[in-house]
């Protein structure tokens, strides 16, 4: 047998060996028995020194190629290998994906914190201050500068705590817009304000009366504010609360602190304006009262009513929630029922 | 009030459906509550005649009655009222007939006969029982003799129609009338309503002869009285009684309905005494004496105030002025002679006399809300004309009055500048005096003024902002545009406070605390619970329940009535804060409270519900939430060191659970574990609260987010194991690291806590990974080792450590 053809069955015998071969331990000691310095072709290359010298450059040639090839015979077989190895691997580390993914802690804002956020971002966006005012109220902001005095008979409307005679649990946010009158400052532009916050009536708690609720009072007073403004801006609160199919209609009503007094109406959440048991079939829902403010609280706060005029509004944070979700009892909002709290998640 | 849709219609051409014209009345004046047709549900109701009638076989009290109801054949009916009777006509409930509250009738046996329908009862066919006229109260109604017999009897009895029932506003107490009412449409539909004066038929005798007025005009600005002699008393004619009792009145005899239908008419109360009950002849309006007392129409004895105001005769009180009548000058059967009292009294005065007495009569609500001024008199001519037609009464000559004054119109000056300025529409000056006109103002307009004169009968008009109500409205609201306010432009945005507020409520929420909004007034224990502070509670004078009293002086005690709320629900798993005010008074005679904002959280069960892993192992503890508070706190930003002191100052805490939070030195709250007494008084599990003085935090000075190159040298870490007593705080343990850490000690962190097997009794294990690094220079392990080995050694030292 010449040298080249014990070559040639190295060649053929390894190769099928190299197929052969079943981990990637195996495959090394195959490559350093092979190609290792004591291996078959090295000896073979040894044995070429015998050889004729103008067959040696062929038979260098030919044992080169067939080193090559079994080493990249090697190189595939070892990316096979790991190949399988890693597709085992895959295979062992697959999971059930339908699993509960783990908890993590979420708390929400309050139903009604929101409204008050939207109303309050709204109103930003028009150039209106937030404000606060002290819950517990004299008798004076809540009343008789909102043209309440004590004996007028629209203070039955409002039923009232009392602490002592002269303080008492606001039952409105409208002392706001006393206390701002007072302070507010024309020579530096326009009053815009809302002031959002807690009020309490002396109620029985019940489906549709809670002692405790929200307001958000707004008033603009300005040289040249209409009553076109005040339709405008409500409408712009029942598109941003409650989404652009709802309008609101004004109806003439009575508050002491506003002259002409508006009652508006929003289109009927059940029925989309048709009429229905909800709207006792107006298609309307009465949500909110607003007017001019009256030229006696202006004069009382030391506003000349001759020049500075606006408007006022009272929006009800409780009331938008319990007809934008279908809460049908407002004490809902106040028994804090982690069923109850974590429903308004929706960001969407 | 309840309007009658017909009432209206015989001042005004109403060419609209009720359910418009209430719709119409709704959007231009007052709330309308609903519009009823009396009739509406009721089904198969007609006019029968009895025809003959004989008593029942097996009955003492029933009668069989052979019932003519317009067909061929007569009608059994088995009637059981005692005053039913042979040739009236009555109300029958036909076989498949409906009547009140959705009952039907059907042909039935009364004990063995053969019943088809029934004869009905006013109440029985819808009518409030306290409206029904006294003599048909106990038995069967029957219709006017020329009833047609087989016909439905809604028509015969004012069923047919349609009340309107408004929800008068307190300013339009004009609108308390069908007098009012008929002015307003008027207006809105451009009519003149037909309302006439009365013009009135006296006898020649002086009402000044018969009787006196003494009246105080404090008391009564205007009081006059008429004199009607020779009245027969009875019941008042059919078309009068449905209008009572269309409007809710119960009608009781001419005279007296009279006065009320006036009432209703006009919106003028008047009162009829009986003339000849009057000691002597003079009739006094005058407050009440101490000591006086008075019997009214309601058979109530009422002692009376001194504030109280009375119409009185020589002797004594006859009358609640403005509220109720007395029982001593009461109009009866055998009255002759009526004074008929037609004034106006304080409104104040009346409105405090009827609550004293708990009295609100409908007089008493007119006069609260006021009554025309100008209308007096025209009422007193109308009431004692029909007691001339009704009662045969035969009218004295002359008004007696015992105080008025000259009511005059009210006039007001407004540009049409102003209306369309305030009302943003452009109305022309046309326009405008066409409304004042339609509301019967009068109006001259001189350059662009107008003069508008408004008549008594809308006492609610004063300035021109109410004149610009009347435009609006009539105009119309619909008509005017929707724009938005326009001039200067001015800064919206949140004042520095409001921004930390509401990161607050982000950051609790990012943390896993659901928003809670409890009540502010609790019980006076609750509000004194976990006390931050001293304070005198702020307490309601006049509370609705026990439970609502007292103003919080924590926010605590409404998390945990909220965590038994859900507790009892069986709901264990409670993560809730709430961001809100407390009150507090440093003295009890502290005029107002301050109120201070305070965020609080409470947390009982698992903060993280993990279906998957032990409830119990995973239930929040003290670490979970100071971890929230402490994150919280981080993200605030506050300049200072945030320290956790042990204190055992909180009854209603666990004295070996609970920490003091303080900022900077200043105590800002606290946290821990609610005491296991506390936790039962408030029926609630294991629960770990903090609350914190959110003003307090607000108002401290912040910390800037501000760049720092991250270090291109690397970080050394040394870790440390101490044994070390019980006794020895993690805080002391780590103020002496970071006191001798050197210049290069970058931070330092708690990685094990251990007590128990292989540590000795009293003692337990720390250990600590001290992070290196210096931010100009690779560290060189000699320059760690030292500064380490320092920091050993003075763990030793100071603290009695043992490292491990």
């Amino acid at each position: 047998m010449t040298l080249k053809d014990q070559l040639e069955k190295i060649r053929q015998e390894r190769r099928e060996s190299i197929k052969e071969v079943g981990d990637l331990k195996g495959l090394d000691a195959l490559r350093v028995e092979l190609l290792g310095k004591k291996g078959p072709i090295t000896q073979a290359l040894r044995g070429m020194k015998d050889l004729p010298a103008e067959e040696r450059p062929q038979f260098g040639q030919f044992a080169n190629h067939v080193r090559d090839e079994l080493q990249s015979a090697i190189e595939a077989k070892r990316d096979e290998l790991k190949q399988a190895v890693l597709n085992k691997r895959l295979q062992e580390e697959k999971i059930d994906v339908t699993l509960p993914g783990k908890p993590v802690a979420q708390g929400q804002p309050h139903v009604i914190q929101q409204i008050v956020d939207q109303i309050e971002d709204l109103f930003i966006g028009m150039g209106y201050q937030v404000l606060s005012g002290p819950e517990v109220e004299e008798d004076k902001y809540n009343f008789e500068m909102m043209n309440l005095p004590k004996d007028h008979p629209a203070r039955d409307m409002q039923d009232t705590f009392y602490i002592t005679k002269e303080i008492l649990m606001r039952t409105q946010t409208s002392p706001m817009q006393a206390r701002t009158l007072e302070k507010h400052d024309f020579s530096q532009g326009p009053l815009k304000m809302i002031s959002p916050g807690v009020v309490y009536r002396r109620d029985t708690d019940d489906p549709t009366h809670s002692h405790q609720f929200h307001q958000v009072e707004g008033i603009v007073i300005d040289k040249h504010i209409t009553m076109a403004d005040l339709k405008g801006t409500l409408q712009l609160v029942a598109h941003e609360l409650f989404g652009d199919r709802f309008d609101i209609r004004l109806r003439p009503s009575y508050f002491p602190f506003t002259e002409p007094s508006v009652e508006a109406d929003i289109t009927c959440f059940n029925c989309g304006g048709k009429g229905c048991a909800v709207c006792k079939y107006t298609g309307w829902i009465e949500v909110l009262g607003a007017g001019m403010v009256h030229p006696n609280v202006l004069k009382i706060a030391g506003v000349d009513p001759e020049v500075y005029g606006g408007f006022a509004f009272g929006l009800g944070p409780d009331r938008f929630a319990m007809l934008k979700y279908g809460v049908d009892d407002i004490r809902n909002f106040y028994l804090n029922d982690v069923r109850f709290l974590t429903q308004f998640s929706k960001k969407g | 009030m309840k309007i009658s849709y017909s009432w209206l219609n015989e001042y005004l051409d109403l060419k609209v459906a009720p359910q418009d014209l209430a719709e119409k009345i709704e959007r231009s004046s007052v709330e309308v509550d609903e519009v009823v047709q009396p009739s509406a549900g009721l089904k198969k109701i007609v006019v029968g005649k009895i025809m003959s009638m004989a008593p029942h076989p097996d009955s003492d009290h029933l009668n069989v009655c052979q019932v003519d109801i317009g067909e061929d054949e007569l009608s059994q009916i088995v009637c059981g009222a005692p005053n039913v009777e042979t040739g009236k006509k009555v109300i029958v409930a036909l076989p498949g007939s409906r009547i009140a509250n959705n009952v039907k009738i059907k042909r039935s046996k009364m004990r063995g006969v053969v019943s088809n329908g029934m004869i009905c009862a006013l109440d029985e066919i819808g009518f409030e029982k306290d409206v029904v006229p006294k003599e048909w109260s106990e038995g069967i109604y029957f219709l006017p003799e020329d009833a047609e017999i087989g016909a439905p009897v809604y028509s015969y009895i004012g069923m047919d129609d349609y009340l309107i029932d408004v929800d008068v506003t307190p300013n339009r107490g004009d609108m308390l009338s069908v007098y009012g009412v008929a002015n307003d449409l008027g207006a809105i539909y451009n009519q003149t309503p037909n309302l006439n004066h009365p013009s009135v038929e006296e006898i020649d005798t002086a009402t000044s002869d018969k009787v006196q007025l003494d009246v105080d005009d404090q008391v009564a600005p205007i009081y006059k009285m008429r004199i009607v002699e020779n009245v027969k008393i009875q019941a008042s004619p059919l078309w009068l009684q449905i209008k009572l009792w269309n409007a809710g009145v119960r009608p009781i005899n001419n005279v007296v309905d009279v006065t009320n239908y006036i009432l209703i008419k006009y919106g003028q109360p008047l009162h009829a005494f009986d003339y000849n009950k009057f000691d002597g002849n003079v009739v006094t309006a005058r407050y009440a004496k101490a000591g006086e007392t008075l019997t009214t129409l309601d058979e109530e004895e009422r002692e009376l105030d001194p504030h109280d105001i009375v119409i009185a005769d020589s002797q004594k009180p006859i009358a609640l002025a403005g509220v109720m009548g007395g029982l001593n000058s009461e109009i009866d059967d055998q009255t002759t002679t009526v004074a008929i009292e037609s004034a106006v009294f304080t409104p104040t005065l009346i409105r405090k006399t009827a609550q004293r007495h708990n009295l609100h009569t409908s007089a008493a609500q007119h006069f609260e809300r006021g009554v025309n001024r100008g209308g007096v008199e025209e009422a007193l001519d109308a009431a004692a004309q029909m007691m001339h037609e009704l009662a045969n009464g035969e009218v004295l000559s002359g008004i007696e009055t015992g105080a008025s004054y000259d009511v005059k119109d009210e006039v007001i000056d407004i540009t049409l500048t102003r209306i369309n300025h305030v009302l943003g529409t452009t109305l022309t000056a046309d326009q405008v005096t066409q409304i004042f006109k339609q509301l019967g103002f009068g109006v001259s307009l001189s350059d662009e003024t107008f003069k508008v004169t408004v008549p008594p009968r809308r006492w609610d008009i004063h300035i021109p902002a109410d004149l610009l109500e009347e435009v609006a409205r009539i105009y119309g609201y619909d008509e005017i545009p929707a724009t938005l306010p326009s001039g200067p432009t001015t800064l919206g945005k949140l004042t520095e406070k409001q921004v930390l507020i509401r990161s607050s409520r982000q950051l609790l929420e990012a943390l896993g605390l659901n928003q809670a909004i409890s009540y502010s007034l609790t019980t006076a224990d609750k509000a004194g619970h976990f006390m931050m502070r001293d304070s005198h509670e702020t307490e309601l004078s006049w509370p609705m329940t026990a439970d609502h009293t007292t103003l919080r002086m924590n926010l605590i005690s409404g998390l945990l009535d909220d965590i038994a709320y859900n507790n009892a629900r069986h709901v264990k798993d409670v993560a809730l804060y709430e961001q809100g005010r407390v009150f507090y008074k440093d003295s009890a005679d502290q005029v107002r409270p301050s109120e201070v904002e305070h965020i609080a959280g409470a947390v009982s069960g698992q903060l993280v519900v993990d279906p998957l892993r032990n409830a119990k192992a995973n239930a929040v503890d003290f670490y979970q939430l100071k971890g929230i508070v402490e994150q919280y706190l981080t993200n605030l930003a506050i300049k200072g060191d945030v320290e956790f002191v042990a204190t055992d100052r909180y009854p209603e805490m666990h004295p070996g659970r609970t920490a003091d939070i303080l900022i900077h030195g200043h105590n800002v709250g606290f946290i821990g574990q609610i005491h296991p007494l506390t936790a039962e008084s408030y029926k609630i599990n294991e629960t770990y609260v903090f609350e914190l003085n959110l003003d307090a935090l607000l108002e401290m000075p912040k910390e800037m987010n501000q760049y720092q190159a991250i270090s291109k040298y690397p970080a050394v870490t040394r870790d440390v194991a101490l044994l070390v007593d019980k006794t020895v705080t993690n805080a002391e343990i780590l103020a002496q690291i970071n006191k001798r850490g050197g210049a290069y000690l970058k931070s330092v962190h708690l990685f094990d806590v251990y007590a128990g097997k292989n540590v000795p009794n009293g003692k337990q294990s720390l250990a600590y990974t001290l992070t290196y690094q210096n931010p100009q220079d690779t560290l060189t392990d000699d320059e760690v080792n030292q500064a380490f080995e320092k920091v050993q050694a003075t763990l030793v030292k100071e603290l009695g450590a043992e490292i491990r």
